[in-house]
């Protein structure tokens, strides 16, 4: 089955590229014109990106940078340690939605130390693994499209990475035992 | 809400680094942040050109409209604003695909192609839609087949069996779609007439 998986993400993208010219060309369309043509608004959509991106990571290397995240774990370990959440994976909890890297780089440092098979290993790698970087994927596709009223997508966003923890832990718990 | 975190996360830093007397530390992570921005950005022109410039041929072969067609009745369900068959049904379907598969650098151009999509059919320039809301949580919620990279530092500290982790996070990334959607919709009811 994983190997299946492996497999089927090696091959997605050469077949779409081999598929989609072709099957372009037999329908008739000017490949080479189109592909410049679509391709044309790409650096805009990249550079219409940076404000909104460097707004919302100037705030989170701050945030970081400052100690400020060390005292909102300090603070909330309490709560957090009632749903079972060890502490030893918060700092990870927390870094998440925030920062892609920084998230990686505290996952790699838990496993480093706590061994990548112990409860905490396996938990840290479930975690790094099922949420997403919901901050950054936000700034991104809204700022991509001039979007700067988020409404309901934040909060919606960190009920499922809560929830993404929740039954990260749960399901290590049930799999592996504590 | 984001002007409340933004704000929140900026006030809160500098008083914590003041009272910590590390107050320096704030103007070189100001200006690191804005640096790893801006690379972000400019590396992610290639790919979004390349992607781009696919997907157009996609689009204009029928692709799209064919992808968007299969998936009807899920995204129907899920996207009830957005007319069926409308381009941006397929690139949702495509950026989906791509985030379950793991391939991140396909997935973005395709989200942002998505994004451009229902854009053009939300008549409030700068606030995000209700399609909208629903496509990122869908996509920052998405099922997960192969997470590559922890597989990868799992490995490189003697993990007796690195992909272990592969179910427990196909199961948990599954169920916090559901709920996602469920949310969503809440959220949804209770925001409409809301444009903010």
């Amino acid at each position: 089955m994983f190997g299946l998986i492996t497999e089927l993400s090696r091959w997605a993208i050469p077949v779409v590229l081999l598929m989609v010219p072709l099957i372009a060309a037999l329908r008739g369309v000017k490949v080479y014109e189109t592909f410049v043509g679509g391709a044309e608004a790409g650096f805009a959509t990249a550079v219409k990106i940076i404000p909104y991106l460097v707004a919302m990571m100037v705030a989170i290397s701050i945030f970081r940078a400052s100690g400020a995240m060390e005292a909102l774990v300090m603070f909330l370990s309490p709560f957090l340690n009632i749903i079972g959440l060890p502490a030893e994976v918060l700092p990870h909890a927390i870094m998440r939605p925030l920062s892609g890297g920084a998230a990686l780089g505290i996952a790699s440092d838990t496993i480093k130390t706590y061994g990548p098979d112990s409860f905490i290993g396996r938990l840290v790698s479930t975690m790094q693994g099922s949420c997403d970087t919901t901050f950054y994927v936000l700034t991104l596709y809204f700022g991509s499209v001039g979007i700067c009223k988020y409404r309901y997508s934040i909060i919606l966003g960190l009920v499922a990475d809560l929830t993404t923890l929740a039954a990260s832990i749960f399901i290590v718990r049930t799999i592996f035992g504590i | 809400m984001v002007n409340f975190i933004w704000l929140g996360m900026i006030v809160f830093g500098i008083i914590v680094a003041g009272a910590n007397g590390n107050i320096e530390a704030v103007t070189r992570a100001a200006l690191d942040g804005a640096d790893s921005a801006v690379k972000i950005s400019i590396s992610l022109i290639a790919i979004i050109t390349f992607w781009l410039g696919i997907m157009k041929l996609a689009e204009e072969a029928g692709l799209v409209r064919a992808l968007a067609w299969l998936a009807r009745p899920v995204m129907r369900f899920l996207f009830p604003s957005v007319p069926k068959d409308h381009p941006a049904m397929g690139a949702i379907v495509m950026n989906l695909s791509a985030n379950i598969l793991g391939l991140g650098n396909a997935a973005t151009p395709m989200g942002l192609i998505a994004m451009r999509e229902l854009q053009k059919l939300n008549r409030g320039r700068d606030t995000a839609s209700d399609a909208m809301c629903t496509f990122l949580a869908l996509n920052t919620s998405c099922i997960t087949l192969i997470p590559t990279t922890i597989i990868g530092i799992r490995l490189l500290y003697g993990s007796a069996d690195p992909t272990e982790i592969v179910g427990p996070t196909i199961m948990a990334t599954a169920f916090s779609m559901c709920v996602a959607v469920v949310v969503d919709r809440i959220l949804r009811r209770l925001y409409s007439g809301r444009r903010w």
